[in-house]
């Protein structure tokens, strides 16, 4: 492997126009090797497009970058080789059955001992008793796996997972990211685009995209003081009362319920303090001074408007 | 930078395969449409009916003129269906479509005949249509001259006339008894080929991009020709599965004859098989869905019957309409079948058409290659 022993994706100024309107506008990303790096953003705020321009399926208008060292612009079928990329909508032929979908792509990435290959991924991904089924008639979590097996066989060092747990069950997507974890160990840089908190709290890196534009991005543990976001514990008495009232407060930027317990978050410590202090005076709930954590953040994050943290995005 | 991968070549190839099998509806399709359009177009068209309806005004009866009505009824283009008073109910007859003729034999007509007038015959006819009518006005003269020439014998010959300065004598080659089928079922195998052969290539390379299946492709190192021949090659074998189905059911059902030399069939056959793969994935790759992907093909196909001088003599076109016609791969495939299979021919007679195939192919080829993205843009 060449080119950059540190990062597997480093792009920068990365840019995509359909037509009049900018998807991606100037984005930078660094990708440390070997990390699981969490690509965060609303619906249609360029994830895919940008995880689209690494792998070498759309070419970028404007800016720079490598992938596993290798040009983005000139490089893409070096690329191609080497990255596992799992599309978001269900991509491999509904027509064919699971080891015909894997023996297809092992065909198409020219693997030797195809035949051993295919077994052994349907063995890793305990796909064996379904391996004559026809792709089509898979109910989603098995479509999901099929998909990671079929992106995993050419032994990537790069895997690119565009929201690969959309719509799939709890225990699927328990299951998936055991085996991210496990593929991670083995020295596999994974980049993973995602809705859900409890996949954003798996990764060691995060990225924040809204309107095209990265907004925030920094190793998981440091994204809540990168946005500046301050918690309070609540818990005692009634909480659902509590709760109602805090969301009318315009001080509290949110309020996230675990069970019996509220975390009251937001960027402004002054305010957020304020309110703490009158609400300890009464002394109905005990409350907690505690560091955000990332499920503040992401909460934070998936609700908030871009005005709010553009300016704290530039801390990276 | 140009290399081709056997091996991802092949893939796609089985793969193809393997979906065309699991597909039965379009495989019973593909075998099912020669075979329909062969019966249709054999028994159904018919460029020279016959057994026409046809209404007799007989303002004479003696035995020439009665000879004379009994001829044309043999000749088959003429079924009698009554009689007619006058002109005027003849005239109603033809309007409203009950009769296609009014024969009309004139008052004195056999008198006039033996004392050499030449009296005229009329022979009204519904001409809205030409084709259905101008066989059956063209054979009439022959057939009136034979019967009254075989009714006048001995003391009734006429006055004779003198000999015509001189004769014309039709030699009709190729097809002696201008039969449809043996005219149209040659070119129709050019027709089905178009049909088929480039809807099928077109819908089944947009499938990939509508199903979302051409982002796992192109995500993989695999080249634009790999995947254009992998997936074109089945279809050159269903090209010759139909043209096998069609010659054989030509053969036994309409009894086209095959006169000409096999190799050069088999040549101009595969060149037009592959000018037409070509164009279904030129069309994959300007359509954006399968639904688009059928209706290009089927707007190409229009054309195809009516300029290529299938449906409609190319000679009689005028120089524009022979011009697109000329870019058509159809016109000169239809040229190649009916010369090899109607007139004897061997390789040496079709190289101007092979060529002008192989011509439109390069185009299309170039124009193809160009147009298919490596990336999803």
């Amino acid at each position: 492997m060449n080119g950059n022993a540190e990062f597997a994706i480093s792009v920068r100024g990365l840019t995509k126009r359909f037509g009049d309107r900018t998807v991606v506008d100037h984005f930078d990303m660094d990708v440390p090797r070997g990390s699981i790096y969490g690509f965060l953003g609303p619906n249609g705020s360029g994830k895919t497009t940008t995880i689209r321009m690494m792998c070498g399926l759309l070419v970028p208008d404007d800016g720079e970058g490598e992938c596993l060292g290798y040009d983005i612009l000139t490089q893409s079928r070096r690329i191609k080789e080497h990255v596992g990329y799992m599309t978001q909508r269900f991509s491999l032929y509904e027509d064919l059955t699971i080891r015909e979908n894997l023996d297809f792509i092992a065909r198409m990435f020219r693997l030797k001992d195809r035949a051993s290959r295919v077994d052994a991924a349907l063995e890793d991904l305990d796909l064996k008793d379904r391996a004559d089924q026809l792709a089509g008639t898979l109910s989603g979590g098995w479509k999901q796996r099929m998909s990671l097996a079929a992106c995993m066989l050419h032994e990537p060092s790069l895997l690119l997972l565009d929201e690969p747990t959309a719509g799939v069950d709890p225990k699927a997507r328990r299951d998936f990211w055991d085996e991210i974890r496990r593929l991670s160990a083995k020295g596999v840089t994974v980049l993973v685009s995602t809705h859900y908190m409890d996949e954003a709290v798996q990764c060691d890196f995060i990225a924040y995209i809204a309107y095209g534009r990265r907004l925030i991005s920094g190793p998981a543990r440091e994204i809540p003081k990168i946005i500046g976001l301050h918690t309070w514990r609540v818990e005692g008495g009634d909480i659902s009362a509590l709760e109602e009232e805090l969301r009318k407060d315009e001080r509290v930027g949110q309020v996230a319920r675990f069970g019996p317990v509220l975390h009251v978050s937001g960027t402004d410590k002054m305010a957020l303090d304020a309110v703490a202090q009158e609400q300890m005076k009464r002394g109905t709930h005990e409350w907690t001074a505690r560091e955000a954590g990332l499920e503040e953040a992401f909460i934070y994050l998936m609700a908030g408007a871009r005005d709010n943290f553009a300016g704290a995005g530039a801390a990276r | 930078m140009i290399s081709f991968s056997l091996g991802r070549f092949s893939a796609v190839l089985i793969k193809e395969f393997v979906q065309m099998r699991r597909d039965r509806v379009t495989f019973a399709m593909m075998i099912g449409i020669p075979i329909m359009q062969l019966l249709l177009f054999g028994f159904a068209i018919n460029s020279d009916p016959k057994h026409l309806p046809t209404l007799v005004q007989m303002d004479d009866s003696g035995p020439i003129s009665r000879a004379v009505l009994a001829s044309m009824r043999t000749s088959d283009y003429f079924d009698f269906i009554g009689a007619v008073t006058g002109r005027e109910e003849g005239d109603r007859a033809l309007r409203d479509g009950t009769a296609n003729f009014v024969v009309v034999i004139p008052r004195n007509f056999e008198r006039d005949v033996l004392r050499g007038l030449s009296p005229d015959i009329l022979l009204a006819a519904d001409a809205s249509d030409p084709t259905a009518t101008s066989g059956a006005v063209a054979a009439l003269t022959g057939i009136v001259d034979a019967a009254v020439a075989q009714s006048l014998t001995g003391a009734r010959q006429p006055e004779p006339r003198p000999a015509e300065p001189f004769s014309v004598t039709v030699h009709r080659q190729f097809n002696p008894e201008s039969e449809t089928p043996i005219n149209i079922v040659p070119g129709l195998l050019g027709i089905i080929l178009s049909m088929t052969m480039v809807m099928i290539t077109a819908v089944a390379i947009v499938r990939e991009s509508e199903r979302g299946t051409m982002e796992a492709l192109l995500a993989t190192p695999v080249r634009p020709l790999e995947v254009m021949f992998g997936k074109i090659i089945p279809y050159i074998l269903v090209g010759y599965i139909q043209t096998a189905v069609f010659l054989a059911a030509a053969r036994l059902l309409f009894d086209v004859p095959f006169l000409g030399s096999p190799l050069a069939f088999f040549v101009g056959f595969n060149l037009f098989i592959a000018v037409n793969l070509m164009v279904g994935f030129l069309i994959s790759t300007l359509a954006r869905s399968q639904m688009q992907a059928m209706q290009i093909s089927f707007f190409t196909l229009l054309p195809t019957i009516l300029l290529s001088g299938f449906m409609f003599p190319f000679a009689g076109m005028p120089g524009w309409a022979q011009a697109i016609g000329n870019a058509i791969p159809a016109t000169h495939f239809l040229r190649i079948t009916r010369k090899v299979m109607l007139k004897g021919a061997g390789l040496a007679d079709i190289t101007s058409d092979m060529a002008a195939i192989v011509a439109i192919t390069a185009v299309v080829i170039v124009i193809a290659l160009s147009r298919y993205r490596q990336t999803l843009d």
